[in-house]
């Protein structure tokens, strides 16, 4: 299948790379050497009186993959990993700080300044986490969910507004009545479906999900995670999903990225990643997961915590929380390289083969 | 359209606003009081038994007459007379007319400036707003009074003739400007919370314009304070406006504020004519106090920790 050896352009091979599937497929976003560097320094005074230096804070380091049509992209890591600020890049919501981002060919560089063209910015679209804060508290429904109509001219005059309207909110399971009501007056999960409507309501092709169920109820999530399977199936959506959630990302990944302190540090299809994951983090990831089945199998808890992002280990980030770190772990940065068998490791052990590559999980 | 403004006024009768508005006696009493110092003032001229403006009515020999209870007093002034014999009452019902004008136009022009550049200012953020929020400090290292006497006094200098005709809108510039700061604190302050919530992020995915943004998903959310601080400002700005006419650079002593008229009747208290300032700074009071009640009432009302 994939090729074991390591080639030159490492990142170059991410876009061939990343699980079996991936020959020949039509990429419909390609993430190449994405950065995005924050400034946290203290403010300009206390800086020059205090003599305190500039600091900056690496959110998103050198991240490249690939998304093709119609699939869903999930990407996984811990709170403060680097995961919703991919999402805020690609919508361009962020202005990137290194590298580039291409949807469709296109790049989404223009997203940011604000003179993007109209038709990329109606096709890139985004679900994000707190239904509570992602709806205007004083908007009607109707008329949240009709403001990308208007504001894309999609539809002209009140009545086919209305009625486009009508239409999106009983595609996402609710009552066309429910328009006149306010946010306030339903639930996580309604609102939800209501942020899926406006989303859905400029024809998009491409939706980056941030985390979309993290703040709803385990009833509810499910629910909301089969209506966004049913409208892929529908519509031919390709997502981008962002969660914390391995069993939620188990549950509507094709392929998945696993990403700490701001890098993929693996990415491959979702049943060798599940089955056979080969970087220590993911593994340790898995291994975290409570096993229902009781087979007795010692649970490995995960150990440590993120590091600082603000001053990150040298050499490779995970190094202080590895079993299998070395000196060529602290000193050197591994970089994302096709591993054996499948997907593509970050991993300077995976790579020496000094981790035994696992046989297949239960 | 029928439909929708009947669910508008459904939707504001069954408002935590109204409700909270009927439960609360002292806010009902300060509103009939407002509303009766709005009404006397509006109708004035037809409510007014005599026409103080009007200088053919007065006459000379009605001058420093007592209130009506008085020995001396004449029934047709009920509170008596001041000394160009400008009958007290009507000059009060006309006085809290211009007193409540000049209020109500400042605190507009303070509330439409600081609230547009507390909007830039936190939704812009940088050196836009650092630069609006220096100049909002600095303005507020003069005291008000200072500041509306400047402007007061530049206006005389430039246009030494029309003073008269423009007084009215000279107070208003020198209130309005002085206040600006609070409302574009609050604001700038509300603004940044609600600039980072999602609602606002999804709005710039649609592609609205910033301006746009500003005006119809920012503005609702951070209007809450301005209301309250509007409704107190107003008495404090008729307190300005009473304070720079005492100081003699109001309105003319033609067409009298409240402030003219207990400027006026200053003159007249250690001789005994104590009714031509005592009434007027009387009305002035409970004028002021509604006002400040209801402010009170509006900033517990829209609190959600005392709710």
């Amino acid at each position: 299948m994939s090729p074991t050896g390591r080639p030159e352009g490492e990142h170059r091979s991410a876009q061939h790379e990343g699980g079996p599937a991936s020959a020949g497929a039509d990429v419909l976003l390609r993430v190449a050497h994405a950065g995005k560097t924050f400034d946290v320094s203290p403010p300009w005074l206390a800086r020059t009186l205090g003599g305190q230096p500039r600091r900056l804070l690496h959110a998103v380091d050198d991240v490249s993959f690939d998304i093709r049509r119609g699939e869903t992209l999930g990407l996984v890591g811990e709170s403060g990993c680097g995961k919703s600020t991919v999402a805020r890049l690609i919508v361009g919501l962020y202005r990137l700080s290194s590298g580039s981002i291409f949807y469709a060919g296109e790049s989404v560089a223009a997203l940011a300044s604000g003179n993007a063209p109209r038709s990329l910015r109606r096709r890139l679209q985004m679900i994000f986490q707190d239904p509570y804060a992602s709806l205007n508290p004083r908007w009607r429904v109707a008329d949240i969910v009709a403001e990308p109509i208007r504001a894309h001219r999609l539809v002209v005059g009140g009545k086919a507004i209305r009625a486009r309207v009508d239409a999106l909110l009983s595609h996402v399971g609710l009552a066309a009545a429910d328009g006149r009501k306010y946010p306030h007056q339903f639930s996580g999960g309604q609102r939800q479906r209501i942020s899926i409507a406006r989303a859905l309501a400029s024809e998009p092709e491409f939706l980056v999900c941030d985390e979309p169920t993290s703040a709803l109820d385990v009833s509810v999530q499910a629910q909301v995670l089969n209506l966004m399977r049913d409208l892929q199936r529908e519509l031919g959506l390709t997502y981008l999903f962002i969660s914390h959630n391995l069993a939620v990302v188990h549950h509507v990944a094709d392929r998945v990225g696993v990403m700490y302190l701001g890098r993929i540090v693996e990415l491959a299809d979702k049943k060798p990643l599940f089955a056979t994951p080969r970087h220590p983090y993911t593994r340790m990831l898995l291994d975290a997961i409570p096993d229902l089945a009781m087979t007795g199998k010692a649970r490995t808890p995960v150990a440590g915590e993120v590091p600082n992002p603000l001053t990150p280990p040298p050499g490779c980030t995970f190094h202080p929380r590895c079993p299998h770190a070395n000196d060529r772990c602290r000193s050197e940065v591994p970089k994302l390289a096709p591993a054996p068998l499948a997907g593509m490791v970050a991993c300077h052990a995976v790579e020496e083969r000094r981790i035994p590559i696992v046989a297949e999980r239960a | 359209m029928a439909g929708r403004l009947a669910d508008a006024l459904r939707d504001s009768w069954d408002s935590d606003l109204a409700w909270s508005f009927r439960h609360s006696p002292y806010a009902m009493v300060a509103a009939i009081v407002f509303a009766a110092c709005v009404g006397t003032a509006v109708l004035a001229p037809w409510v007014a038994p005599h026409n103080p403006f009007d200088l053919a009515q007065l006459d000379l020999s009605n001058s420093l007459k007592p209130p009506m209870w008085i020995a001396g007093g004449d029934p047709s002034y009920p509170l008596g007379t001041d000394d160009q014999g400008r009958d007290i009452l009507s000059t009060i019902f006309f006085g809290a007319r211009i007193s409540l004008e000049v209020g109500i136009a400042a605190v507009l022009f303070s509330m439409g400036l600081g609230v547009a550049l507390g909007l830039l200012a936190g939704y812009v953020g940088g050196k836009t707003d650092a630069f609006i929020m220096r100049v909002a400090d600095v303005q507020l290292s003069f005291p008000a009074i200072l500041i509306a006497l400047l402007i007061d006094g530049v206006a005389r200098a430039v246009f030494p003739g029309a003073h008269d005709s423009m007084a009215f809108w000279v107070l208003v510039l020198s209130i309005g400007v002085s206040g600006w700061v609070q409302y574009a604190r609050t604001v700038r302050g509300s603004t940044m919370v609600e600039k980072n919530k999602e609602y606002v992020q999804a709005a710039r995915l649609f592609g609205i314009h910033p301006l746009a943004i500003m005006a119809r998903h920012v503005l609702p959310n951070v209007l809450g304070p301005v209301l309250v601080i509007a409704t107190i400002h107003i008495a404090t700005a008729i307190i300005t406006e009473a304070t720079l006419s005492f100081l003699g650079v109001g309105v003319p002593a033609t067409e009298p504020s409240l402030g003219t008229l207990i400027r006026i009747g200053n003159d007249f208290m250690f001789s005994g004519e104590w009714w031509v300032t005592l009434f007027p700074g009387l009305a002035l009071v409970i004028m002021v106090l509604a006002i400040n009640l209801l402010g009170d009432w509006l900033r517990d009302a829209l609190n959600p920790r005392l709710r």
